[in-house]
């Protein structure tokens, strides 16, 4: 046997850019709640202490347990979340919390890990293959359960993570079309908002019209050209009409704001346009730790959760704004070189899913924070104030580091 | 190449996140004033604003308290005694709440003014009981406390500054006080200190919840510092109590200094109208009367040909450019021909000198000289330019560079300007004599003249006049001292002089004279016209007399304007001498002179223009009871009086 010590073997720069974001983050919530007297700053280090056990239990349960277990730990994870509409606790509208005492646990936090776990399963039997339609149903299958479970909560920002496992499946076969028509859908639909039905329609018709004279003449198909402009059309008016008759007026408010329509600064713009405000701030180095003006004065709502990213922003400045997205892209980046280097299918796509979690809802928050998209209640990973989120991250990421450290015995 | 997808997504989106950052952070840099306007509140201390006194140190301008009363809407008791509290604040049920209503809207949990400005016997009375009104307070603000009743055009106003200044000076802020016309204008820096500012961070409720950076960026308020003026407090009461019933300007200097004594207007206000409640009213009340005008300045700001006195300059070019000397005799037959069968008149006859010529006041004499001067040069353009040049070393035709905000240019033609009035030519000095007697195109204000007056008793120089002479601390503007000499020689003075003395020996003035103090002076009247019913209409011309005394080492020179009051010697010949034995003698022998003076009323006169009106007629009385018993009854004239509200104190 070689060296198999987990000290030895775990991916020590994970580690450590694991540990940076989760110290920024507590000094951030420190910052950001210093005034306020509900003891948020210390439950977050009590939160942060608890990890520490954590992470130990799940690097030293044995390698092969995720893999035996995965199914169970899937079908654990999908009753929690079941069971949530028998004894959730409401907090905001959103029954997404157990509550034990006067703590509380949101168990789609949790379920991420679980669908990871439950994917890669089902991926890494060899007798899968994702050209077959049949394994592109069960596979989705596996995704949309608990985004079924979850979505009616409602917590539509956890819902939405899941759209990332589509990349996740791609690159382990699924056809290229499900990426393209997911980000023609996107395209089509922001277009859609942006401009009026009739000229998205114009635009797709043009480039149907290229297409069809620039390719070579045997691709061209008048009837194929017709039928896909049909469904475009369908889609742009039907988009359209979900818009103006089915969302609701907040709904309509969010996408408005960013597409500059909305100026009610006082109302539904509040949040976005004061956490503008307080990044905007900033200016190069930021106002200095504890020295935010905004942050002290509370007008960020939900600053030390969501918002968190607005500290950063407001007391240190874009060099902090940039540190910390480099940890976020160096962690990303470090994860799928990790995924890709696994000799196991299973903890490859596990180590895919970690990465494309992580990086959602990175960029979700990060960009709602900023404006360029729509206010959804999603948190930062490490950062974020809150116990169940933080677990949640920090086992999704050392279950994957665990088996990074394993694959020596894998032979 | 399924392995890029994921990978190039994270870098694409980390690039939009980073962009987007440097977008709102570095680029656009609205941001921060958002934050400092959401965040951060500014606290002002404002300093006392600094005392005026005279020039022996007596105060004219302090300040006293006043007290606003402020409300929070939010916190006002369910309880609270409505009709005692009105009855102590001496409001009425309705005014109580529409002054709540409106600080309701303003915000229910800030708080704002409800009444503005008490005085401290406003106050007293509900400042006992203050503390059983919750949801109001008090503030305290310092407002100017005239201890005089006259001087208000010396002092100018406070007044709250206006958008356009405060968008032009960063120092103001809305709402903030600041001095109008006047030295509390001119000298505003000097007098209202550095305001004090303190930094307070806010939370979004916009309450306070600290010190910003404990008070790293507060600064400690600078008082405003005292000043004393130029002016002798007693000679300008004396000066605007001469001036009463009647419109025009008095301005008295200190030749050897060019402090300015006394500048009276008239009609003028009492300035203490102008503090507290009531001062909107009232400023509307006086801005308003655009007849009587008594926000006008006349001593600085009244333009009239100046008439005989600008004798003495055409007599002293004369002698300078060498073309007359002290013996030189023109020849009146009550005036003279001259160009193409014209006549100027004159009341005087037979040979004149410069001796008589001054003392006779002999346009005949001057007008010779005069154009002689001219004709001296062949090229008359070139021969009004040395003849200008020479008059505007005496500082007229141009801004004088007083310590006052306003003032007026008067006008010294040259050669310019009778190429614009001829564009073909052809004019020569026949065609511009009247300018001899100041009567052409030169136009002159009180103050010119009697600075004009001041360089002839100090032979030759003056100082710009000024009004400040004392700024605690500092030194005064060095430009106050810097003597200005004139292109005339000395040795041409003491003749001009010499009949000046003699216009109240054998002249228009005998009748003037002050025993025991040497006068020179001379009387002039300015022709006036104004629109009565649509027709111009020649009106009775405005009295103007110089002087300055006494004709050894002089102390004062006066110039006094009196508008329509006729001819020189009437009315503002025995103003000159009342204020000249005032200011060296500070008693008055020639009570016959004051008498007369106080009760010459030219109402009737001014009647003719539409009347005075409400505001100009608040100074027809003097509060003075000595000076009150010398006034005889005033035949009663048609005027239209609308009783002031003086309900401020002080």
């Amino acid at each position: 046997m070689k060296n198999q010590s987990i000290k030895n073997n775990i991916d020590w720069i994970s580690v450590f850019i694991y540990t940076a974001l989760v110290i920024l983050g507590w000094l951030n919530i420190y910052s950001s709640s210093l005034l306020s007297t509900d003891g948020t700053y210390q439950k977050q280090l009590i939160f942060i202490g608890c990890t520490i056990p954590l992470i130990f239990i799940v690097l030293f349960v044995d390698g092969k347990f995720y893999e035996k277990y995965a199914s169970i730990i899937f079908g654990v994870s999908l009753l929690s979340l079941a069971g949530l509409f028998l004894f959730g606790k409401t907090i905001a509208g959103q029954r997404c919390w157990y509550a034990i005492g006067s703590f509380t646990i949101q168990p789609s936090e949790f379920a991420k890990a679980a669908t990871s776990l439950a994917l890669a399963k089902y991926l890494s039997d060899t007798q899968i293959n994702l050209k077959d339609v049949n394994r592109q149903v069960q596979a989705l299958a596996i995704v949309f359960l608990p985004v079924l479970l979850i979505l009616p909560q409602p917590d539509p920002g956890s819902a939405l993570i899941y759209s990332i496992f589509i990349v996740v499946l791609y690159r382990e076969g699924l056809p290229s079309w499900y990426v393209w028509t997911g980000f023609i859908t996107i395209l089509l639909f922001v277009l859609t908002l942006v401009l009026e039905p009739y000229a998205v329609i114009l635009i797709a018709l043009g480039v149907l019209i290229i297409i069809h004279f620039k390719g070579r003449a045997v691709d061209r198909n008048i009837i194929l050209s017709g039928i896909l402009l049909a469904i475009i059309s369908a889609f742009v008016l039907s988009v359209d009409y979900v818009f103006d008759h089915i969302f609701k007026q907040h709904h309509r408010d969010r996408f408005n704001i960013l597409l500059g329509k909305t100026v009610d600064m006082k109302g539904i713009g509040y949040n976005t346009n004061q956490s503008e405000i307080a990044i905007g701030s900033g200016g190069w180095i930021g106002k200095g730790f504890l020295e935010g003006t905004q942050t002290k004065g509370g007008f960020v709502p939900e600053q030390h959760t969501d918002y968190i990213f607005t500290t950063v922003g407001e007391e240190w400045g874009f060099a902090g704004s940039i540190v910390v997205i480099a940890l976020f892209v160096g962690l990303l980046l470090r994860v799928i070189y990790l995924a890709e280097r696994q000799k196991t299918k299973f903890s490859r796509v596990y180590g895919y899913c970690v990465a494309g979690i992580l990086f959602t809802h990175f960029f979700v928050n990060i960009a709602m924070v900023i404006g360029i998209f729509p206010t959804i209640g999603v948190p930062l990973p490490f950062f974020s104030y809150g116990g169940s989120g933080l677990w949640g991250f920090t086992i999704l990421l050392f279950i994957f580091l665990k088996m990074d450290a394993n694959k020596v015995n894998e032979w | 190449m399924r392995k890029v997808l994921l990978p190039s997504l994270i870098i694409i989106a980390a690039s939009l996140l980073v962009m987007r950052v440097f977008y709102l952070q570095i680029i656009d840099d609205s941001f921060k004033l958002k934050s400092d306007n959401n965040a951060i509140k500014k606290q002002y201390d404002y300093p006392e604003r600094g005392y005026i006194y005279d020039r022996y140190g007596k105060l004219l301008v302090a300040n006293q308290a006043s007290y606003d009363i402020m409300v929070i809407p939010r916190e006002i008791k369910e309880d609270l005694n409505v009709s005692e509290f009105c009855t102590l604040l001496n409001i009425t049920k309705e005014d109580y709440d529409k002054r709540i209503a409106k600080a309701k809207v303003y915000s229910p949990r800030l708080p704002s003014v409800f009444l503005p400005q008490l005085n401290k016997s406003e106050f007293a009375a509900f400042q006992e009981k203050i503390r059983k009104y919750e949801g109001f307070y008090f503030q305290k603000r310092s407002l100017r406390d005239y201890e005089v009743d006259y001087g208000a055009n010396i002092f100018g106003f406070i007044t709250q500054v206006n958008e356009r200044l405060i968008a032009k000076n960063p120092y103001y802020n809305s709402g903030d006080l600041i001095g109008q016309q006047g030295v509390e204008q001119n000298y505003e820096e000097v007098l209202r200190g550095i305001k004090g500012v303190k930094y307070i961070q806010k939370d979004k409720y916009n309450r306070e919840i600290g010190s910003y950076k404990d008070g790293k960026y507060d600064t400690i308020a600078v008082a405003g510092e005292d000043i004393n003026l130029t002016i002798d407090s007693e000679l300008q009461k004396y000066g605007e109590e001469l001036m009463i019933n009647k419109r025009g300007g008095i301005v008295a200097i200190e030749p050897k200094s060019g402090e300015i004594l006394a500048l009276v207007t008239a009609p003028s206000y009492d300035p203490g109208i102008l503090v507290g409640r009531q001062r909107s009213k009232n400023y509307t009340l006086l801005y308003h009367d655009s007849i009587a005008k008594p926000l006008y300045d006349r001593g600085l700001l009244a333009e009239y040909p100046p008439g005989s006195p600008f004798k003495i300059l055409t007599g002293l070019v004369a002698l300078q450019e060498g073309v007359i000397n002290e013996q030189t005799t023109f020849m009146c037959h009550h005036g003279f021909s001259y160009g193409r069968g014209r006549f100027m008149k004159c009341h005087g006859f037979g040979p004149h000198q410069l001796h008589n010529g001054i003392y006779n006041s002999c346009n005949t004499y001057f007008a010779q000289a005069y154009m002689l001067t001219i004709n001296k040069y062949a090229n008359p353009a070139k021969a009004v330019d040395v003849w200008s040049n020479h008059i505007k070393s005496f500082g007229l035709g141009q801004f004088m560079g007083y310590d006052l905000p306003i003032g007026k240019r008067g006008n010294v033609p040259t050669s310019k300007t009778y190429k614009k009035i001829y564009p073909n030519g052809g004019w020569r000095s026949t065609t511009i004599v009247s300018n001899s007697i100041g009567q052409g195109e030169v136009l002159m204000t009180p103050i010119q003249l009697a600075n004009m007056m001041a360089t002839v008793a100090n032979q030759g120089y003056y100082y710009t006049p000024h009004i400040i002479k004392k700024i605690e601390g500092k030194k005064i503007d060095p430009k106050f001292t810097e003597k200005h000499v004139t292109t005339i020689d000395q040795k041409y003075f003491p003749p001009v002089i010499s009949g000046l003395f003699d216009v109240y020996n054998l002249g228009t003035a005998r009748a003037l004279r002050v025993e025991g103090i040497d006068i020179c002076g001379k009387t002039g009247t300015a022709e006036n016209f104004a629109k009565i019913n649509g027709k111009r209409t020649q009106l009775k011309d405005h009295s103007i007399f110089v002087a300055f005394a006494p004709k050894d080492n002089p102390k004062i020179a006066i110039a006094i304007m009196i508008e329509n009051g006729g001819f020189g010697a009437t009315v503002a010949g025995p103003i000159a001498s009342l204020m000249i034995e005032k200011y060296l003698r500070k008693k008055i022998s020639r009570t016959d002179l004051e008498i007369r003076v106080l009760n010459k009323s030219l109402v009737s006169e001014y009647a003719k223009l539409g009347g005075m009106t409400a505001a100009s007629a608040i100074e027809s009385t003097p509060k003075d009871s000595v000076m009150k018993a010398k006034m005889l009854k005033q035949p009663k004239v048609e005027v239209k009086k609308v009783p002031l509200d003086t309900t401020q104190e002080n």
